[in-house]
This record gives C-alpha cells, sequence and structure tokens, in this order.
C-alpha cells in the first residue's frame, strides 16, 4: 500500500518535472541543425506552394542547405526579430520593412556588408540609403515600391480636366474644385495615427521643400495647410484621418473620387476597378514630381553565435537578389526592382510601369540624411501633428510648432 | 504503540512529499505565467531600456526616471483623464441599462428567452468583429449612422475624425458590448430574490418603484457590486476595441493609459520598453486600488 503510493507519488513528481524541463528546453532550442538555415519574411500571403516559397527552395539547394521559412505579419516581425536577437535564435537570413534596418541595427543584431561580404554595387544608392547608417550597410533591398496619385479617368474628363497639366499644388487644386463643381469627390489618402499617415504625407512634406529636422518650418506648415484645406473645402472626405492605405484605396474603388495616393502594391487591385484609371507622379508645390518615401523590404544577416554560418547566408541572398531572381519576386510583389538593369527590363514587359519607376529613381529613404533611429520618434510626432492639424484641434501651424518639440 | 508511530510518520513524511508534488504543478504555473512575467514588468519599468540594451543586455539601472518621465509627459493627463472618464461612463451606462434589461426580462413574458438569447450577442462576437462594426457604421461619410442621421435632418458627426466626438464613440461601443455581462449577471441574481417578498409588499401595498428601491435594490447588492468590479477590471484595461477604432486618436483625443502603454511600446519603430512597462503599472496598481476598495466595502458591510 504504502509502496505503491510512494511510488505513485513519485511518478507524479516526476511527470511534474519533466513537464516543466520540456517547456524551459523547448524554447531554448536551437533554431537551426546540421545543414537547414532559417528565412523569416514579411510576405505571410505566399503559402507555400507559391512561387517566392519555390524561389527560397530552389536557393537552398543551390547552397547545398535546406531552408526552412516563416512569413510573419510585417508590424509583428519587428518584435520577433528583436526578441528572437535578445534570445540568440535570431533567422540566418531576415527581411524586413527598409525602416526597420535601423533599428535593429541599432540594436546590433545585424551584421554590416564588411562582415557578411555582401556586393550591393548594383543597388540604387537612394534605396540603399535606408540601410545604411554611418558609412555601414546592413542590407540589400530586395524591391522598392512608392507613391503616386491613382486617378479616375472617367471624373476627369467629365470634369474637363487633363491629367497631364497637373504638375504643381496649384493646378492640383485646381482640377478638385473642377471635380467638386460637378458633384464628384476630389481626393482620398491615409492620415492615419501610425506609420502609414506619415508615409502618405512625406511627399507633401518633402515636395514642399521641408526636412525632417525642422518640422515646423514654413514649407512643413504650407504641406499640412495644403491638407487641412482639402479636408476643410470638402475636397477630402473627413474619414482620411482614420482611413490606412487599404480603407482609402476602398474609397477610390468606389468610383466616386477623383484621386487617391496609393502605392505601387494597388496595382494588382487597380486592374479590378470597374472603371478606367491613370497614375501620375505626385507634384511637388513648385513643379516637377516630389520626392516620396521608399517602401519595400530589405535581406539581411543577422548576428550569428557561429560565424561559419555567413558564408552560407551569403550565397542565400546573393541567389535571392540575383538579377533574374530579383525580376521574377518583384514581378510577384507588384514591386519596383532596386537595380537600374532590371528596371529597364520592367518596363520593357509592362510599360505601365513606367511611372513608378521614375517615382522610385525620384523617393527618398525615410531613414537616410543618417536620421536612422532618429526617424521613429519624428514620424511620430509628424503623425500626431497632421491628426491635430486635420481634426481642427489645432492649426497647422500650432500642430507641427509641439510636433517638433516632441521630436527635438 | 512504539512499532506504530514510525510507519505513521514514513507516511506523513511522503504525504507532505505528495501534497508538494501536487501542489508543483499550480506553483509552477503561477510563478511562470504570473510572477515571473510581472516581475520583468516591473524591471523593465525600472531600467532605461535601449533596443540596443534590450538584445545585448546590461540596461542601467534608472530608479524611477521611467515613471518621472511618464508623469510629466504632456500625453500623461489626457491619458488618466479619459481612463476615468471611460471607465465611469461605461460602467454607470452598461450598469443601468443592464440593470433595466434584467428587470424586463424577469418578468417572463412570451418569447422572453429568445429575446435574450439575442441580447447577448455581442457578447459572443470576437472584439476584432464588433470593433470593426462599429468603426464601419460610425465612419463619417460612409457610415450607416450618418445616413441614418441625415434622413431624420441632422448633420453629419465626424464620430471617430472629431477629437470632440471619438472618446464618445468608443464608450457607445464598449457599453453594446458590456450591457450582455450585466444583463445576465444581474438577471440570476434577481432570480435569488425570493417571490415571497414580493408577493407580501404586493400585499402591503407597495408600488413598482418602491418594491425595486427596498427589495430588489437591497438584495441584488452583493450581485451588483460583483458585477461593478468585473467591469471596473475589464474596462480599465480595455485596448483592442480604441486602438481598432480610433488608434486613441485623433490627438490623443480617445488615448487611455491602455493603448498608450501599448504605443510606447510596439506602436513605433523604435520601441520604448521602459516608458511602456511603467504605464502598465501603473494601470495594475488602479486596478489593484479598486479591488482593495471593494474588499474593504465588503468587509465593513459584513461586519
Amino acid at each position: 500500500m504504502t509502496a505503491t503510493s510512494r511510488r505513485r507519488c513519485l511518478a507524479a513528481a516526476v511527470a511534474t518535472l519533466v513537464a516543466l524541463a520540456g517547456g524551459a528546453c523547448s524554447s531554448a532550442d536551437e533554431p537551426s541543425g546540421g545543414g537547414s538555415y532559417l528565412v523569416w519574411d514579411p510576405y505571410p500571403q505566399f503559402a507555400d506552394d507559391s512561387a517566392w516559397v519555390a524561389l527560397l527552395r530552389k536557393c537552398g539547394e543551390g547552397a547545398g542547405v535546406t531552408v526552412e521559412r516563416t512569413g510573419y505579419d510585417t508590424t509583428d516581425l519587428t518584435n520577433k526579430a528583436l526578441l528572437a536577437a535578445q534570445q540568440g535564435n535570431s533567422p540566418d537570413v531576415l527581411i524586413v520593412d527598409n525602416p526597420v534596418i535601423s533599428t535593429l541595427a541599432e540594436a546590433g543584431a545585424l551584421t554590416t556588408t564588411d562582415e557578411n561580404k555582401l556586393d550591393v554595387e548594383a543597388m540604387a544608392a537612394n534605396l540603399l540609403g535606408a540601410g545604411q547608417r554611418e558609412g555601414r550597410t546592413y542590407g540589400v533591398p530586395i524591391g522598392a515600391n512608392t507613391l503616386a496619385l491613382y486617378y479616375h479617368k472617367e471624373v476627369l474628363a467629365a470634369a474637363g480636366v487633363d491629367p497631364a497639366t497637373i504638375t504643381d499644388w496649384a493646378t492640383l487644386n485646381s482640377a478638385l474644385t473642377k471635380v467638386k463643381a460637378k458633384g464628384k469627390k476630389g481626393i482620398t489618402f491615409s492620415a492615419i495615427g501610425t506609420e502609414e499617415g506619415s508615409f502618405q504625407f512625406l511627399p507633401w512634406f518633402w515636395g514642399a521643400g521641408a526636412q525632417l529636422t525642422a518640422l515646423d518650418s514654413p514649407p512643413a506648415v504650407s504641406a499640412l495647410t495644403l491638407w487641412a484645406d482639402w479636408l476643410r473645402q470638402g475636397h477630402a472626405p473627413n474619414s482620411v484621418i482614420n482611413n490606412t492605405q487599404t480603407t482609402s484605396w476602398q474609397e477610390f474603388a468606389t468610383g466616386d473620387y477623383a484621386f487617391a495616393e496609393n502605392g505601387t502594391w494597388q496595382l494588382a487591385n487597380a486592374e479590378k476597378l470597374g472603371f478606367g484609371y491613370g497614375i501620375i507622379a505626385i507634384p511637388a508645390r513648385a513643379g516637377g514630381p516630389a520626392p516620396a518615401p521608399t517602401g519595400g523590404e530589405f535581406v539581411s544577416i543577422p548576428v550569428q553565435r557561429d560565424s561559419g554560418r555567413y558564408a552560407t547566408s551569403r550565397q542565400l541572398v546573393t541567389c535571392l537578389t540575383s538579377a533574374d531572381n530579383l525580376l521574377a519576386t518583384d514581378t510577384t510583389l507588384s514591386y519596383v526592382a532596386p537595380v537600374t538593369a532590371v528596371q529597364d527590363r520592367q518596363v520593357a514587359a509592362d510599360p505601365k510601369l513606367t511611372v513608378w519607376v521614375e517615382a522610385v529613381r525620384a523617393a527618398k529613404g525615410r531613414t537616410g540624411d543618417n536620421l536612422g533611429t532618429r526617424y521613429p520618434k519624428i514620424s511620430e510626432s509628424l503623425w500626431t501633428g497632421v491628426q491635430a492639424a486635420l481634426s481642427g484641434a489645432k492649426t497647422p501651424q500650432e500642430a507641427l510648432a509641439a510636433a517638433q518639440r516632441t521630436a527635438g | 504503540m512504539a512499532a506504530t508511530v514510525p510507519p505513521g510518520h514514513r507516511v506523513s513524511r511522503a504525504g507532505r512529499w505528495s501534497a508538494w508534488a501536487f501542489l508543483a504543478p499550480v506553483t509552477g504555473y503561477l510563478v511562470v505565467c504570473y510572477a515571473y512575467p510581472l516581475y520583468r514588468n516591473v524591471e523593465l519599468s525600472l531600467r532605461e531600456y535601449t533596443v540596443r540594451s534590450f538584445v545585448q543586455g546590461g540596461a542601467p539601472f534608472a530608479g524611477l526616471d521611467n515613471y518621472r518621465t511618464t508623469l510629466a509627459d504632456p500625453t500623461f493627463e489626457p491619458a488618466l483623464t479619459h481612463t476615468l472618464v471611460f471607465t465611469v461612463a461605461s460602467l454607470v451606462l452598461q450598469f443601468t441599462i443592464g440593470m433595466a434589461l434584467a428587470l424586463f426580462f424577469h418578468q417572463h413574458f412570451p418569447l422572453s428567452r429568445t429575446l435574450r438569447a439575442v441580447i447577448l450577442v455581442p457578447w459572443l462576437l470576437p472584439l476584432i468583429v464588433s470593433a470593426s462594426t462599429w468603426s464601419w457604421l460610425l465612419n463619417s461619410d460612409a457610415g450607416l449612422v450618418n445616413a441614418a442621421l441625415g434622413v431624420v435632418g441632422v448633420d453629419p458627426v465626424h464620430w471617430l475624425t472629431s477629437p470632440r466626438w471619438s472618446l464618445v464613440s468608443v464608450i457607445i461601443a464598449n457599453v453594446w458590448i458590456g450591457v450582455p455581462f450585466n444583463l445576465v449577471v444581474l438577471h440570476s441574481g434577481l432570480q435569488a430574490i425570493p417571490a415571497e417578498l414580493y408577493e407580501a409588499s404586493a400585499l402591503d401595498g407597495a408600488t413598482g418603484w418602491q418594491r425595486f428601491r427596498s427589495i430588489t435594490f437591497p438584495l441584488l447588492r452583493p450581485v451588483s457590486a460583483i458585477t461593478l468590479l468585473l467591469g471596473l477590471i475589464y474596462t480599465l484595461k480595455v485596448f483592442d476595441l480604441i486602438w481598432i477604432m480610433t488608434r486613441g486618436g485623433p490627438a490623443d483625443s480617445s488615448t487611455t493609459l491602455a493603448t498608450w502603454s501599448y504605443r510606447l511600446g510596439f506602436g513605433n519603430l523604435l520601441p520604448r520598453f521602459g516608458p511602456g512597462a511603467a504605464v502598465g503599472n501603473l494601470l495594475i496598481v488602479l486596478a489593484l486600488l479598486a479591488g482593495l476598495g471593494y474588499l474593504r466595502r465588503q468587509r465593513r458591510q459584513q461586519s
């Protein structure tokens, strides 16, 4: 009796220990063993049978290893990458949104091209800028996107507006007035209180000649005044304050709007619109295309305890960013390639991409100009200021003065 | 006698061991899932973390610096005010409406069961569904609410995009979600009140209002108190609803301590873990104070 009960409780204790130890061990498991290499990307939309995953596998075979890939939601991936770096189980290859590179580099989680020997010569300098800090390069762009103005052909034709004449803010404003006179809505964009809001405001901000280091400069105020006036005069709907770029696109897709500020990634959806559309570059205040911010991801090689892994990781990255593979990947993502030669091939295959390639060539990295990790704070102050002015809580001048105080 | 003692000793020692063994899973669970995260959160708030020190270790001890930064931040005061307004308004409305509905359904009319089940729907929906639905309904330009207001000749209201209305909008949505919980708990409380009391008071000629004031309300007090306490703790930490509907905006007009804490920690490309954890801890303290207040009141009532 005693013996069985003792044996039973011993079994219970052992089971508990095993359970606890098992819980502890599974989290400390080594992420990679032998010939398998971990790749994390922000493309959860691509399933295991997609061309993207097939390409990853092919590159793995070329390097003689198996690739284990996990796709995360973009916003999720930053935190995941930081936590993995803290616990020393980073993936071998990490593909992240470009402004995140400077944060991860600041954390010491990424290797530089000096260490991993990646060749970035062919990459366009304005795109590579987002991955550079203090003269070091932390990754290779895999593709770029940016913003432009989509327009509704029939709405503009009915209002008697020729899109080719819209080259500065004055001509855009007069086009909006003509559209409104015909009972249609002017323009939709996204001014939500997140990074997306800053991303959409930057072409106007930079197009006015403002700098991110002086949020309250007169050009900056003129850009925010332009947006605030659109809302006040009914050229833009009040809902832009809460619009993400997706909801803004849905508004444009109703067919009631003349213009929508949106990105390269909507091209596939644009083909499904029930009306004719065209694309023009976002005009700068004084004319010509405004510099838009670059979007798109970077391929990077996180720091590993075993530096012997870098050679294989480099082979993987070089394979992913080789000209033919870039062309294939950027076509599926509807991105513009980061290499001039590949951009020319993209335009040759699809002439509609011309506007986008030009926009990408004129675009600027958000974390460039050596702003690096100062950018996130500046951006948060900026979107807060934009929201305050658009909702009427403050004048553009007051809103940006407050933004500069918190960003400074 | 002497021979029976040692085995008894052995059994009790074995009993103690097995008691510990059976206690171990629960203790382990509590330590791993409650004590450690809480400890880490306090530790995060007392150190000066940057992304670099978060990954590489070696964040310097900063004492109460993060709390000082938080309290001095221009967002603190509005966030605290909004948290209090949001919590008090939600609780009062949820409780009042829940009580009214509970009394209504207590009358057992035909279809009352079915209708009661229908009212439970908001409670069963995933929060992301109800929050997204509310933000569509309250959309300034394409929302159903503004369309309905337009029919009766009222100008559109910028529910989610004006600083005057954003907090009101999230309160409305939160009340809608909270009413079913209040209804269910109060309704079951009502069923525990003996029917004879009502019969006796009816014989004495009490009016409906007198019956409510002298019988229903006092006898429901313990149930009401626990409903309000649970509601308070739940409402203080409401985050997802506000985040989905307004992101705490525009211009911080619907930012509460919960959304602010998230924004500090994760809402930006460069996380500020220290201040984020500090705000989170302040919220825990608020909930704790409310809980202690409830216990004290309850003890006073018992004595």
